[in-house]
């Protein structure tokens, strides 16, 4: 069964009398596991895409299922407490909460958004930080720490809840090339190790050859879908 | 609820010297209502003390319609012996009536055989009369703080205008209610200092002695004044004797009897309601500091961490929390606040009190200020501050936890 499915989904935007169709009449699947990429220009659509199977949107037409559960139907409290259980947010900027060290970081959703109690709350955290080497600075503030470093601390945050999906939108833009390779390399080693669903978008030519399905967007048309090694 | 308290205050100390400014500002605000409400109502309660306790009581009961003419001292208008005696039966079983003391009040003439003045005069069983009225003791600088047959209490005023001293015979002279006039010879056992209100220039006999001087054929009494044993039941006692005293119809059918607590028979009392109007309107100046301050600063919160607002939001977390923890940031600012001021208060109020301040009111020198708060005065204040500042909070919160998610990640 797979985790996403797009059936027939448009989106339209309206300003002033103008409306403008961000989406047009995207149909897709997605597996589970899979490490996926959108690409595509700017104001091709890749954001408006990943907010709608994020639950930050909803479909003006079409449907979208996420998990099961179409989107469209959840009230504005439902899809807060669908994201806080089913999916983990990766964002450009790092968006960690500056008054929270690397550990409250990464323990915030787990607390304010699943409270997990205290015990497990640390055991997750700990393997998180492991795994994403930032255990020697679980004590700093985000202002203590490197770029690439809050990114693996945003993406320790996004798996901690031990979501089904995890979405990044430009997850490498603020990042040197170096970097930036080895934020896809800790993605797809923590696909490898929880079976997550990784759903990026990018237009960095140099990360895009790491995604093993990419749908390519222009205008909001989804041109291509493309299966490279290891892709469902 | 814990972890909303600790990234509450995280958030406070992120800015600091913006929450330090604001917390100052609620702490002057409590500082001086809490100095201003203590010092005020310290007067009070002592002028209130002055009052009640050196000459009217704290309830008097009268014949009805005596009062209205007080100024004249109408004698056709005292309570008779029955009334009296019900009266007097109804006090001694009152548990809440510490002491009572009937009083004739009349009016005379005072002649040291060289001159002669006016005097207002209160016949009382002296004991009784101190019970009820403690401070009265206190008053009597010169002589006696004691007063027995043949002997008369007379105001300093009077002392020092005619040059009468203790030990020097008087003659008071008087009408009785028939229009008779008559005379008695008595010493002069003490000299009363003045006291503010009414009856505070008033002069002293035993109570036989005004019967014998006014020609009483039976016990008269102008009026029982009472003492409570606690202040604070003053309403529900005057009640309770109006209850159990209504019963008693004069010939015209109306009630026998009148009570009135101090409140309505001293101006004193209006200016205890002026200052606690003024008390009222300083407190609202403090709401209306704190509401502004607070709200200020929340709105500023919200706006400066839109993008955080939407990270949260998006990662999940409910509308409900996101208000929460905007609120319990205003509420810990306003504690803090309210905490400093009420210990910056008290600290000040111990340094007034230790230094001793004095004052004079009306025709009394050299009163010594204590400022002494009520922890329920405090309690009501800190509640008040804390309770403002949620409010204060509500709007910017409100606003936090209704943002978009999307629309709050791409604001810049």
């Amino acid at each position: 069964m797979s985790l996403i499915t797009a059936e027939n989904v448009c989106k339209d935007y309206h300003t002033g009398e103008v409306t403008i169709r961000a989406l047009n009449d995207l149909s897709f699947a997605i597996e589970p596991a899979a490490f996926v990429s959108f690409v595509g220009p700017s104001g091709s659509g890749k954001t408006t895409l990943l907010n709608l199977i994020g639950c930050l949107d909803k479909p003006t037409e079409g449907k979208l299922t996420v998990s099961g559960t179409d989107i469209s139907l959840l009230d504005r409290k439902e899809s807060a407490a669908f994201r806080g259980s089913h999916i983990g947010f990766i964002f450009q900027d790092f968006n960690l909460i500056p008054v929270l060290t690397v550990y409250e970081n990464i323990e915030y959703p787990l607390i304010m958004v699943q409270n997990i109690p205290a015990g497990e709350r640390k055991n997750r955290i700990l393997r998180l930080l492991e795994a994403v080497d930032m255990n020697a600075q679980k004590d700093k503030y985000p202002d203590q720490i490197s770029g690439g470093q809050k990114q693996r601390v945003a993406i320790a945050r996004a798996l901690v809840t031990n979501p089904k999906l995890v979405l990044a939108d430009e997850p490498t833009a603020n990042l040197d090339s170096k970097t930036a390779y080895a934020v896809i390399e800790l993605m797809k080693k923590m696909r490898d190790e929880l079976q997550t669903t990784f759903i990026f978008s990018t237009h960095d030519q140099k990360i895009v050859g790491e995604a093993e399905i990419l749908f390519t967007l222009e205008d909001g048309f989804l041109k291509s879908r493309e299966t490279r090694g290891g892709g469902a | 609820m814990g972890n909303l308290f600790k990234i509450a205050v995280r958030n406070l100390l992120r800015y600091k010297r913006r929450t330090i400014l604001t917390a100052s500002l609620i702490t002057i605000g409590v500082v001086f209502v809490l100095v201003f409400i203590s010092v005020s109502s310290s007067f009070k309660t002592m002028m209130t003390g002055q009052i009640t306790d050196s000459m009217l009581g704290h309830i008097q009961v009268h014949r009805r319609g005596y009062v209205a003419s007080i100024d004249n001292l109408p004698l056709n208008l005292n309570l008779k012996p029955d009334a009296v005696k019900k009266l007097d039966d109804i006090l001694a079983q009152d548990r809440d009536i510490e002491a009572f003391s009937p009083r004739i009040k009349f009016g005379g003439m005072l002649s040291n055989f060289v001159e002669t003045t006016n005097i207002r005069l209160n016949g009382v069983y002296p004991e009784r009369e101190f019970r009820t009225v403690p401070l009265l003791a206190s008053r009597i600088s010169a002589g006696k703080k004691t007063l027995h047959r043949g002997e008369i209490l007379i105001p300093a005023l009077l002392s020092r205008g005619m040059g009468v001293k203790t030990g020097d015979t008087v003659v008071i002279v008087a009408t009785n209610q028939d229009g008779s006039v008559n005379g008695k010879s008595l010493t002069v056992s003490g000299v009363l200092e003045s006291a503010t209100g009414p009856g505070g220039r008033d002069g002293y006999v035993h109570i036989e002695d005004a019967q014998e001087i006014l020609r009483m054929p039976a016990a008269d009494v102008s009026e029982v004044a009472m003492r409570l044993r606690d202040f604070g039941r003053l309403e529900s006692v005057r009640l309770r004797l109006e209850g159990l005293l209504g019963s008693d119809m004069n010939p015209q059918g109306k009630p026998l009897f009148e009570v009135h607590t101090w409140e309505q028979l001293s101006p004193f009392y209006n200016i205890a309601r002026m200052i606690d109007v003024m008390t009222f309107f300083i407190k609202l100046m403090l709401i209306a500091i704190v509401l502004i301050s607070i709200m200020n600063v929340m709105v500023m919160a919200v706006y400066e961490r839109i993008r955080e607002i939407g990270t949260i939001a998006a990662i999940g977390t409910l509308p409900g929390k996101i208000l929460s923890m905007f609120i319990i940031e205003g509420f810990c600012m306003g504690v803090l606040g309210t905490v400093i001021g009420n210990i910056l208060g008290g600290g000040i109020l111990y340094a007034l009190n230790a230094a001793g301040i004095t004052f004079d009111f009306g025709q009394q020198t050299g009163l010594i200020l204590t400022a002494t708060v009520d922890p329920a005065d405090v309690a009501v204040l800190s509640g008040i501050v804390i309770i403002v500042s949620v409010i204060a909070s509500l709007q910017p919160a409100f606003k936090a936890s209704r943002m978009e998610p999307i629309a709050a990640l791409r604001h810049v």
